[in-house]
């Protein structure tokens, strides 16, 4: 009985080598819906390739970030894989990923100028370009054309101050309970997207300090707490909004500041009457700002590992999800807005008037500071802002408190550019 | 007489109302796995299908390809119920009935390391399976749950209770210390080792944290991580998180069923003493 | 005939040779680790060192001292604090309730109890998560509605940051209280009837028996149960995990000290300080398990 035990540990130990052999199929991991897509998509790439074989490993979004750590400490990278374009900074690192600015330039199908500026620049660091834009999110405004026509406001307006006229409106016609805006508290794409709008740095010297109390943060940190203030937006985490969805069709809210993902949603889970009375419309900017707001910088990238023996193959599998035709047919599958400006010329995604305000923001969209501890800085921006947007502390001691937060974060990063500075001197 | 058919009926309405609340989450589930798509989100909630349906089942198996996790998550829960009940039963009968030096302090050093949460040492241990190579494998998952503080402390127990007489008997019978432990000891421990073996299959099969972790290739998932990753994907798909949840739920029940009388008489024996 | 030395020499040879495998793992996957840990703890190993092993720098107690200063370790703090208080007598008293209902002499069938009030023991927590999320569903869910039967209005039970952590109380609680009443049914058995038929003679109620006699006897179960849940439960990590999503629930309502030490040490990759966290929630639970031993000792003096 031993023997038995002894025998089929060594069967399932041997049965996992990683195969070091170039010639080997091309590991990619996707994430998500996209890592189901994707499958269906490379079948395409292996026919025109005969002999190259792609290996799709699809990981659910809420393992993705801690996957692609344990994978590099445990040396079980893949060779080419999605990346979150705000994941880009800790890979580079790490020093994980490849370079790719030879490999682009030498391309005849991945062409910068036909990638959204400000999406391009996310994966830029440094002056080296890390990966290459798959598909691309923003956020901008999901809205009850129909409430916000009803208290006078044929579109969502403009700037900032009559966009809260307009939220006032709806409010007032709708009575207790109702509001303008979802503003979920515990989100830091929420207050972060009104503060890129503001113009606000976010971080300064370099990804050294934090800049919270600097004018512009603090702008659109006092409009989004006087929001909930004055009532316009419910103080609600997203884990409190039972059900969106239902909620926005009962007219609970009538504008919700979100991405691409629920143009799919919205149009499933409305009801079929209210399908010609929601849309969309980019993000207003703070009075004096030119329209429209400039927005967050979303999406994924495709990266290269630096750990992989099959580099070339790696690319031709990037190349290929690239070319414009790919990424029409990923869009039709999986909704997905594509990174590349020529496949919008797709007729169903021109001719889509929804889609059509994030063509347009798009072209107005920033990134997120580039530093590896970004994700922890974004979870302390709601986790110091949302007492204050339930009424339990002031703005002011909570933007120093926020700032003293991101001043210990990024006191490693400090002391290693330091570092890094000294070593350069010498 | 009326006194004793009073409390007899009051214990069992007792015992009953409480079945009832204990088993309500587990009835809903295997009914809402019966459902078809959509359908147990209403308000309010169904209590049973309208028209039963294996459709989530046949999801499952044939589009999500759960039969593969199902059968990694039987490999793997099985060698380790098997390398558990063996290192563990020869280190507890070594505790209670060998004399070897600083056995005292040892076991007391055991007991006190029990103390010690689970979660202290992830990290380290992934590191380590790393230098040793068995990151993404069977072997990385298995090896650190092998041996178990609480498990010798349970053979110990129980290995207490073997008669020496016994033991004296066979060594003067000219019997080596380990065809004594091998041939006498483990079958007289047989309903500790069911226990054991249960908790430890139990155990390995529910674990979901730890071949998350090591496991990078989704072709060598367990049953819960599969069900995790679903859970993820399709948090609105109610119905089949219920089916996935049964699949899941099922086995061990089956296993707990089929062995409970060794199992119980091994928690007797054990659990009392301090 | 053999001597006593050659036998005692073998004795403590084959003990030695039977506690090697077990003692071997365990040094490999535990001391080691845990060594390790409290070394790392001490610096600020995080992801730049894992890229360049030269960023770790040894900062001695400031990842503890930098844990006193953060509010959300003190939330997860007061959690875990309310989870054991709160959820531990819970549970006790629910298996020494339904085993005292077993144990009963006019029972019938407590074979069948026994097995429905274990059967949540046996259950794959990933799975009955996904039932009790959708059971406090404030829509749909099934507890809600009962509520409502009795004219309660409903509760977002996992989304109210006052309700989650009672919501994760009331799942562990249903889902182990099997276990501690399988322990509780063993130590009431050993007491002998003969005790319950002499006191009953004497003219003792129900009540009395139960403190004269019950009580008393099933003292050494009653403290193995209690530090063993103790322990258990102040490392509360996979209900949170499960049914927060890994995020610390609303307004982090649901971090435990173990899901926070997790965050910080798989998410962010500060390994110093996730170890640093692991240590503090090592001594808590010797601090607690050791007040908690002296305190239900000396009750019984």
């Amino acid at each position: 009985m031993r023997a038995l035990a002894a025998g089929l540990l060594l069967a399932a130990a041997a049965a996992c080598t990683r195969g070091a052999d170039p010639s080997d199929p091309v590991r990619l991991w996707a994430f998500g819906r996209e890592g189901e897509v994707v499958r269906e998509l490379v079948g395409e790439l292996e026919r025109r390739h005969p002999g190259l074989k792609v290996e799709v490993q699809q990981i659910p979004w809420t393992a993705a970030h801690e996957k692609l750590l344990t994978g590099f400490v445990g040396r079980e990278m893949p060779d080419v894989a999605q990346m979150g374009n705000t994941w880009i900074p800790e890979m580079a690192a790490l020093d994980a990923i490849e370079p790719l600015d030879t490999r682009v330039a030498a391309s005849a199908s991945v062409r910068p100028g036909d990638y959204y500026p400000g999406i391009w620049e996310t994966n830029v660091l440094d002056g080296a370009l890390y990966g290459v834009p798959w598909y691309v999110d923003t956020r901008l405004v999901f809205y009850r054309s129909d409430l916000l026509a009803a208290a006078g406001f044929p579109e969502v307006p403009r700037s900032w101050s009559a966009w809260r006229r307009a939220m006032e409106e709806v409010k007032r016609r709708g009575g207790p309970g109702r509001f303008g805006l979802l503003l979920p508290t515990n989100e830091w794409a929420q207050p972060v997207t009104l503060a890129v709008a503001a113009g606000a740095e976010l971080l300064s010297d370099g990804g050294r300090h934090g800049a919270f109390r600097a004018p512009e943060f603090r702008r659109a940190a006092e409009f989004f707490i006087g929001l909930y203030r004055d009532g316009l937006a419910p103080p609600l985490a997203n884990s409190q909004v039972a059900n969106l969805y239902q909620q926005m069709a009962a007219g609970e809210f009538a504008m919700y500041v979100t991405g691409p993902w629920n143009l799919g949603e919205f149009r499933r889970r409305l009801p079929e009457s209210l399908q010609g009375s929601w849309t969309t419309a980019p993000l207003p900017a703070p009075d004096g700002m030119p329209w429209p707001g400039v927005s967050l910088a979303g999406g994924s990238s495709l990266v290269v590992f630096r750990s992989s023996p099959r580099k070339d193959a790696a690319w031709k599998v990037v190349e290929f999800l690239s070319e414009p035709a790919t990424q029409k047919r990923f869009w039709a599958l999986c909704g997905d807005l594509p990174a590349r400006r020529s496949a919008w010329d797709e007729p169903a995604l021109a001719g889509d008037a929804k889609t059509a305000s994030f063509r347009l923001q798009l072209e107005h969209v920033r990134a997120t500071p580039k530093v590896p501890e970004w994700e922890q800085i974004a979870a302390k921006v709601w986790e110091r802002l949302e007492p204050v947007a339930r009424g339990a502390r002031g703005l002011d001691g909570s933007l120093s408190s926020l700032d003293g937060d991101v001043e210990s974060i990024l006191e490693k990063r400090r002391w290693l550019l330091d570092r890094k500075a000294a070593g350069a001197r010498k | 007489m009326k006194r004793k058919t009073l409390s007899t009926l009051a214990v069992h309405a007792a015992l009953v109302a409480g079945s009832v609340v204990t088993l309500a989450p587990l009835l809903w589930m295997v009914s809402a796995s019966f459902m078809s798509a959509g359908e147990a989100n209403s308000s309010p909630p169904p209590l049973l299908p309208l028209r039963a349906t294996l459709d989530q089942y046949r999801e499952l198996f044939v589009r999500l390809d759960m039969g593969r996790s199902f059968l990694n998550s039987a490999l793997l829960a099985s060698c380790a119920a098997l390398l558990s009940v063996v290192v563990n039963a020869a280190a507890g009968y070594a505790f209670a009935k060998l004399r070897f030096p600083a056995r005292g302090p040892l076991f007391t050093g055991l007991l006190a390391a029990m103390v010690i949460p689970g979660q202290v040492a992830m990290l380290q241990v992934f590191l380590l399976l790393r230098s040793m190579g068995l990151v993404n494998s069977y072997a990385g998952v298995i090896l650190p749950g092998v041996a178990s503080i609480f498990g010798i402390f349970l053979v110990r127990q129980y290995a207490g209770s073997v008669p020496d007489e016994l033991l004296d008997a066979a060594r003067i019978d000219g019997a080596g210390e380990l065809r004594i432990f091998w041939s006498i000891v483990l079958p007289l421990c047989r309903p500790i080792l069911v226990t054991l073996g249960v908790l430890t299959f139990l155990g390995t099969w529910n674990d979901f944290m730890w071949p998350l972790i090591v496991l990078t290739d989704d072709s060598k998932w367990t049953l819960t991580v599969a069900l995790a990753s679903l859970s993820g994907e399709h948090v609105q798909d109610t119905e089949l998180m219920m089916a996935g949840a049964v699949v899941t739920v099922l086995p061990a029940l089956l296993l707990f069923l089929a062995l409970q009388r060794s199992y119980i008489d091994g928690i007797t024996a054990g659990g009392l003493k301090e | 005939m053999r001597g006593l030395s050659t036998w005692r020499a073998r004795e403590a040879r084959s003990g030695l040779l039977l506690v090697a495998p077990g003692l071997l793992l365990l040094s490999v996957f535990l001391a080691l680790p845990v060594v390790a840990s409290l070394l790392l703890s001490l610096t600020d190993f995080d992801l730049y060192a894992i890229g360049d092993p030269s960023a770790a720098r040894v900062v001695g107690l400031r990842n503890f001292a930098r844990l006193l200063h953060d509010p959300v370790f003190w939330k997860a703090l007061g959690n875990t604090f309310f989870f054991v208080v709160v959820g531990g007598p819970l549970t006790v008293s629910l298996s020494l309730g339904t085993a005292l209902l077993l144990n009963h002499r006019l029972v019938r069938f407590p074979g069948l109890f026994r097995t429905i009030y274990f059967a949540p023991v046996v259950t794959t927590l990933v799975a009955v998560a996904a039932v009790w999320k959708y059971l406090y569903h404030p829509r749909f869910g099934l507890l809600n509605a009962a509520l409502g039967f009795f004219g309660i209005g409903a509760i977002d039970w996992l989304g109210d940051p006052h309700w989650a952590m009672p919501a994760i109380v009331l799942m562990a609680a249903w889902k182990n209280f099997g276990a501690s009443m399988i322990i509780f049914v063993a130590g009431l058995k050993a007491i002998p009837e003969s005790l319950y038929e002499a006191a009953r003679l004497d003219g003792a109620g129900p009540l009395q028996r139960f403190r004269l006699i019950t009580v008393p006897l099933l003292a050494p179960t009653f403290l193995f149960v209690g530090l063993t849940t103790t322990i258990g439960y102040f490392q509360l990590f996979a209900e949170p995990y499960v049914m927060s999503g890994g995020d610390g629930g609303p307004m982090n309502a649901t971090l435990s000290v173990a899901l926070f030490m997790y965050k910080q040490g798989f998410r962010w990759w500060s390994i110093g300080s996730s170890a640093a966290i692991a240590f503090v929630l090592f001594a808590v639970i010797l601090g607690a398990t050791l007040l908690q031993r002296r305190l239900q000792k000396g009750g019984e003096a």
